[in-house]
């Protein structure tokens, strides 16, 4: 047996070389799995101590899932997570990309090992460098975007994770990466009170097509009920037209009647109640009526249920959005207000509250305005940006220049439809099925 | 103190905005109570009786609301609606003395010649269908729509009346027919069924006479009025030919025509259609005028908004509120009216200024300074006034959108969104596209 660990290390040693030598190696690599397996796990890590992470990663790697395929024990794992953290770092991009479902598995025990050590904050910088080494273009959604964001929701690391919210994703392998890469995304642009990026995010789940309602869509529709309240003021219960009708059926409706016909569907995923929703949207509604004392009961009166799904912060900065939002309708209005007077008007109990809410909004660039605290008065000003500096005209450039690539890709990616023969097949049989219906009348559409 | 005096003699002249003639002779008619006498004079038939009835429930005042049952009974004494009778008996509940008891006597005779005289009606109803005459027939439910109109049953009289369709042979009769159907209409309050009858009766132009063109634009009115058109009443009533005179007053008298039309006006006409109106009926001598020599209240205070005199305007307002808060038809719509006139005045007295000192206008719309303040936010809110307050100096400033800032923020604004939508859709395609080769590779 130690003759073949010895083999194997000898191989890997020697077949890290070029691009052949090492799907030669993939391929012997493959064949030993079974005999890895048998390994107890310190033989495996002595064997480990013998590669060089950076020049043999590819026969580290199957090494590693050998380890990581057993149970580990407490007192193993912490050694362990260095092991895989210095590997991750040190790891040649083109040799993991070789086998990159095996990389993938790692990192995700290795995410696992983090959490049970209830450690995340340990994970998420060799997590980033485990996303950018898989990411082969930045268009690209890895399997390991989703974990890498939870790390950092639970770390608290919201800026850590940004950067990667700022891709552009456009490729997309499996709908549940994606679904969750956008939840996880929103909660941590919402942690950095980028709501509208955030609403983005849980706009991108919602609509996403799917064929039946999964959880994380519910969980993100009711973040984005309360995002779209605190960015945008509003929320309209009706989806855009390319929503799924899974989504649009079970989001929008919740009349009992619904409920009892759509009994046949609910039993793929019995754990979602729709009624789980409704204190959002009664919530929106109350939103929309502009009384806050009534907002505020209702949120105190149902305190419990928001708590329970963690939203509880979201919805009293839902509450606390109200109170600006009025004081923003007031600058529309005004060019001079006391503090007192606005205070009285958006329902604010004395003078300081304002006086905190207006600086806190003036330093957020919500509105332009300048206290006097002489004698209490706010000045409003107008949007001081004139549309004329080199920066902003800079901007502007790099936006007109990005829309215009976006349009393109938008324009070949029409193309490629165009001539994909599975697409062109598909369109072909429903052409001729309704040139048939019209042809033969509508009755023969009900005989089978 | 005489520095300060000549302030504000200065002021005062700049409060009058304009005003050339300060001694101008401008008789203002105190808030006095309604003249019930005079007011039930104007009006003839059921109409009476209703409005009288009206005001007796409105007026929260026991002496003028006796005034009004007495006259309402004694008006229906006068005809044959015993349901109507008791009902008024029985609101008077014997607070009036004389000869205002429930008189059980007249009340069955009447109900007894009520019987005979629709017994007599059936026969001869059916006597003229087995002869098949058209015109008796016609007759015949006319006569019963007006017997079951002056017993008060309306809902019989609409259906009679309009039963005479079929039998119509001249457009003289579908005239005939919608006048009655329109009338009985309002009685109801159907106001949907006076505006398709009088359209109905205006298709057959030919027929019509000056007369009846205008009680059909009176009956229009009031429908536009009561569904909270007020624009269209108010063009309806200043339609109104002056052959109306005292023929229509079992609808509406032509004192109503001036302040319908007036109050409608105001507050949806835009200046440059009321200075039609002023036109009308200052300086060509055509049909409103005469309706608004009838209400020198309505004439001087649509003048006074016309020159801007918005403090004289608004307090002839104030004054006839109370009586126009017992009409009939106005009620409703008072308060609405009202609320829009004086929006309209308060931005159309801020819109030729750059700044307005709001102590002036306050002044000016005999006003608080504060509560002004709210007024003008609410305009401002709904966008109907560009401006700001400045709350500090009490001053209201004149806001010109900056077009050209707007449109960049708008474009930058339509270019954020584009780019999220695009690749939201380039996302969704991606999706799909993974689903649809999911599918078939599961398939195959």
């Amino acid at each position: 047996m130690d003759v073949n660990m010895d083999a194997i290390v000898a191989q890997t040693q020697g077949f890290s070389g070029n691009l052949s030598d090492l799907n030669h190696l993939q391929r012997i690599l493959k064949q030993c799995e079974e005999l890895l397996w048998a390994h107890t796990v310190s033989q495996l890590v002595s064997s480990l101590d013998q590669l060089d992470p950076c020049l043999h990663s590819l026969g580290y790697l199957y090494i590693l899932k050998a380890i990581l395929s057993a149970p580990v024990s407490k007192e193993e794992a912490n050694g362990l997570l260095v092991t895989i953290a210095r590997f991750i770092n040190s790891c040649s991009v083109e040799q993991i990309r070789l086998a990159p479902e095996i990389f993938v598995f790692i990192c995700r025990r290795f995410k696992d090992q983090v959490m049970s050590m209830e450690a995340p904050i340990r994970g998420v910088a060799p997590m980033l460098t485990a996303v950018r080494k898989l990411q082969v273009s930045s268009e690209k959604l890895t399997a390991l975007h989703s974990d890498f964001l939870l790390l950092c929701v639970l770390a608290k690391c919201y800026k850590t994770g940004m950067p990667v919210l700022e891709d552009d994703i456009s490729e997309v392998d499996q709908p549940r990466d994606f679904f969750l890469y956008c939840y996880y995304g929103g909660m941590i642009c919402i942690g950095q009170k980028h709501f509208g990026k955030a609403l983005e995010l849980l706009h991108n789940v919602v609509t996403a097509p799917m064929s039946t309602l999964n959880a994380i869509a519910v969980e993100a529709y009711k973040k984005y009920v309360l995002v779209s309240l605190i960015h945008l003021g509003q929320f309209s219960t009706s989806f855009r037209k390319y929503t799924s009708s899974a989504a649009q059926r079970n989001l929008k409706n919740f009349a009992p009647a619904f409920l009892v016909q759509d009994l046949s569907d609910m039993k793929t995923n019995l754990f979602i109640n729709p009624l789980f929703e409704q204190p959002y949207l009664d919530l929106a509604d109350c939103y929309g009526n502009g009384n806050i004392s009534e907002l505020e009961t209702f949120v105190q009166a149902n305190a419990e249920k928001f708590e329970s799904d963690n939203n509880l912060g979201l919805v009293k900065q839902v509450v606390s959005s109200m109170y600006k939002r009025n004081i923003q309708r007031l600058t529309q209005t005004y060019l001079t207000l006391s503090l007192q007077d606005i205070a009285n008007t958006v329902q604010l109990s004395n003078a300081k509250e304002a006086e905190m809410y207006v600086l806190q909004m003036i330093e957020d660039g919500d509105i332009y305005a300048a206290i006097n605290q002489k004698d209490g008065m706010v000045r409003f000003l107008e949007d001081p940006e004139q549309y004329k500096t080199c920066g902003m005209i800079e901007h502007i450039d790099s936006s007109i220049k990005r829309i215009v690539a976006l349009s393109k890709k938008m324009t070949s990616m029409d193309e490629l439809m165009s001539c994909d023969p599975m697409y062109l097949s598909k369109v072909g049989r429903e052409k001729h099925r309704y040139d048939f219906d019209d042809f033969a009348g509508a009755p023969q559409r009900f005989n089978f | 103190m005489e520095p300060d005096e000549e302030l504000g003699q200065i002021t005062d002249e700049i409060y009058a905005n304009g005003d050339e003639n300060k001694q101008r002779h401008r008789p203002i008619i105190s808030g006095e109570q309604l003249d019930i006498e005079a007011y039930a004079a104007l009006y003839s038939g059921r109409t009476k009786i209703t409005r009288l009835l009206f005001i007796a429930d409105r007026c929260g005042n026991s002496s003028m609301q006796l005034e009004a049952l007495r006259m309402a009974y004694d008006e229906i004494k006068k005809g044959e609606n015993t349901q109507l009778f008791r009902e008024v008996v029985q609101k008077i509940d014997g607070c009036l003395s004389g000869n205002y008891g429930p008189d059980p006597a007249w009340a069955d005779a009447v109900d007894r010649r009520a019987e005979m005289r629709k017994e007599k009606l059936e026969n001869e109803l059916n006597a003229y269908r087995t002869n098949l005459i058209k015109e008796s027939i016609r007759m015949g439910y006319n006569d019963f729509g007006d017997y079951y109109y002056a017993h008060g049953q309306l809902g019989e009289a609409f259906k009679n009346y309009v039963r005479t369709r079929d039998y119509c042979t001249t457009a003289k009769h579908i005239i005939h027919m919608c006048l009655n159907a329109i009338l009985v209409s309002i009685e109801m309050g159907q106001f949907t069924h006076v505006t398709s009858y009088v359209s109905k009766a205006e298709q057959s132009q030919d027929a019509l006479d000056a007369v009846t063109v205008a009680k059909l634009r009176c009956a229009a009115g009031v429908a536009n009025l009561e569904a909270k058109k007020y624009k269209l009443a108010a063009r309806k009533f200043l339609e109104v030919g002056p052959e109306l005179g005292n023929n229509y007053t079992e609808v509406i008298a032509p004192q109503d025509v001036a302040t319908y039309g007036g109050l409608c006006a105001l507050a949806s006409f835009d200046r440059g259609e009321l200075k039609a109106i002023i036109q009308y009926s200052f300086i060509d001598n055509i049909n409103f005028r005469n309706f608004l020599e009838l209400v020198p209240e309505i004439r001087e205070l649509i003048h006074d908004f016309y020159t801007s005199h918005y403090a004289s305007c608004l307090e002839y307002l104030g004054n006839l509120k109370a009586n126009l808060m017992l009409d009939i038809h106005l009620h409703d719509h008072v308060e609405t009216l009202y609320d829009q006139i004086r929006s309209k005045a308060l931005i159309q007295y801020t819109h030729p200024f750059v700044s307005v000192d709001l102590n002036m206008m306050a002044n000016a719309f005999k006003t608080s300074v504060a509560g002004l303040e709210k007024e003008l936010e609410a305009l401002i809110t709904d966008n109907q006034i560009q401006a700001r307050i400045d709350s500090h100096n009490k001053i209201l400033y004149a806001r010109h959108a900056d077009q050209r800032n707007a449109t960049f923020q708008k474009v930058l604004q339509t270019g954020k969104e584009f780019d999220r939508d695009v690749r939201s859709m380039l996302l969704r395609a991606n999706l799909l596209k993974h689903e649809y080769i999911l599918k078939t590779s599961r398939k195959h």
